[in-house]
């Protein structure tokens, strides 16, 4: 618990690290596939880190998603905001989950980011297609035990066995 | 029970209502710059604190692009700079008659009583980032407001229109390409001065022309180019070639479908355009009429 609470970094890193990874440049059809990195990374420090400021770097994540894709100040930050909602109430059974069913709780909680992006985009008046929110939950669903390794090891020091 | 206490230990009771202020607060922000009224300051900032991670992830590119300099051999060099020669050539015999051209415009402009034609200065930029979102053309380039870059700026390349600049931040701004969605510019058919809209249709390859009625005199292969009408372009640089006209006789206008000049998909630098005489701002003549309405209410 000790090195758990020391390691107040991890969080700032995957984040920065994801953020990088959202404005990497990918080739043609890559690109409609590219995981929610940032969404991704919350999503971990709701479940795992629940007594940081996750809300808080949400809402600062989702400002700086704004600057980078163009749209107006507040729709990344208000898609991240509700789909962070959950796992922070509902963390201390998702810290609990084998891997299957966290792959599967992460896939409705991000459907809920894509959601609440498509909303926005609707109240905008910004008509992208239905592969545009469904196929990067595609991608999201295979990186997740990704991310789910990769900030574990980070945050813990020590691969995880998960079942 | 006590599982219950640690969970109100590490947030409080209210989740909840923390989770609506800031959901409030995030749609009382997209409202708001919807609607323009924060002005350019906090988006300006925002982008200053992305632009090293977008400088970061741009790395793996840059790194590319200088090794293929690196590698490249002396023979390809040679014939590069022999074909670069070659049409520095053709490209100063063209500018020498342009040259001609222009003072005979001007000349006839003078006589004409009208304002000689301003040429644009013109700033170089480098691509940084492509817009990763397929769906939204905007790229975002290296110069922002410290090197004299502006909202609603005209951008073009080497062939013709890129776009124009939708957010500016002090080291970088956001380019939104003439092919996006929510994209319209003015043009004008070089054969018989008609004038339309020209949209983004969302393809890089394509834009639409939506407005033209069946009997509307254009054809394939007719190039469009901008006018000063639409405010943000200088007049005079080409837009596209007319690439598809379909009349629909039972709808009021015809499918008409152009090329973009501009090769969109595979520049690596841009040209900011920055028109000579600023363009002049209604001010003076509001402030004319203010001045005449208050001796009348008086």
């Amino acid at each position: 618990m000790a090195a758990k609470r020391d390691r107040w970094w991890v969080g700032l890193i995957g984040l920065i690290v994801a953020l990088i990874l959202t404005s990497q440049p990918l080739p043609g059809w890559l690109n409609l596939f590219r995981p929610d990195w940032v969404a991704l990374v919350l999503v971990y420090l709701a479940i795992f880190t629940p007594q940081r400021l996750v809300l808080t770097s949400a809402v600062l994540c989702g400002l700086l998603l704004d600057a980078i894709h163009g749209t107006p100040l507040g729709q990344y930050a208000l898609a991240l905001v509700v789909c962070i909602y959950i796992p922070l109430k509902l963390h201390l059974h998702l810290v609990l989950v084998p891997i299957w069913q966290s792959v599967l709780t992460t896939l409705v909680i991000l459907a809920i980011y894509q959601f609440a992006l498509f909303w926005c985009n609707g109240a905008i008046g910004n008509d992208l297609g239905a592969t545009a929110y469904l196929a990067p939950l595609a991608s999201d669903m295979l990186f997740w035990p990704v991310v789910l390794a990769l900030l574990d090891l980070m945050h813990l020091g020590r691969p995880t066995a998960r079942q | 029970m006590s599982n219950k206490g640690v969970h109100r230990d590490h947030h409080g009771a209210a989740l909840g209502l923390r989770t609506f202020a800031c959901i409030a607060v995030c749609i009382v922000l997209m409202a708001a710059d919807q609607r323009d009224a924060l002005g350019g300051r906090p988006r300006a900032a925002l982008m200053t604190i992305v632009y090293p991670l977008q400088t970061a992830a741009a790395i793996p590119t840059t790194l590319f692009d200088w090794s293929e300099d690196a590698t490249r051999s002396r023979a390809d060099l040679a014939r590069e700079n022999v074909r670069l020669k070659r049409e520095r050539l053709l490209a100063d015999a063209r500018l020498q008659q342009l040259n001609a051209v222009r003072a005979e415009n001007d000349r006839l402009r003078a006589m004409l009583e009208a304002r000689p034609r301003a040429g644009d200065d013109v700033r170089v930029a480098q691509l940084l980032d492509v817009d990763n979102d397929p769906f939204r053309h905007r790229v975002l380039i290296n110069q922002g407001s410290n090197e004299g870059a502006f909202e609603r700026q005209a951008i073009v390349d080497a062939n013709g229109v890129v776009g124009q600049i939708i957010h500016v931040s002090p080291a970088s701004a956001q380019v939104m390409l003439i092919s996006d969605p929510g994209h319209a510019i003015q043009v004008e058919v070089v054969r018989n001065g008609l004038r339309t809209v020209a949209f983004g249709a969302g393809e890089y390859d394509q834009l639409e022309i939506r407005f033209l009625p069946n009997n509307a005199d254009i054809q394939v292969g007719d190039l469009l180019v901008t006018t000063s009408l639409g405010g943000d372009y200088p007049a005079g640089y080409p837009v596209g070639e007319i690439t598809a006209v379909e009349p629909q006789p039972r709808q009021a206008f015809a499918r008409v479908t152009a090329q973009p000049a501009a090769a969109l998909t595979r520049m690596r630098e841009v040209l900011l355009l920055t028109p000579k005489t600023p363009p002049q701002t209604p001010t003076a003549t509001s402030g004319g009429t203010n001045e005449e309405d208050t001796p009348d209410g008086s």
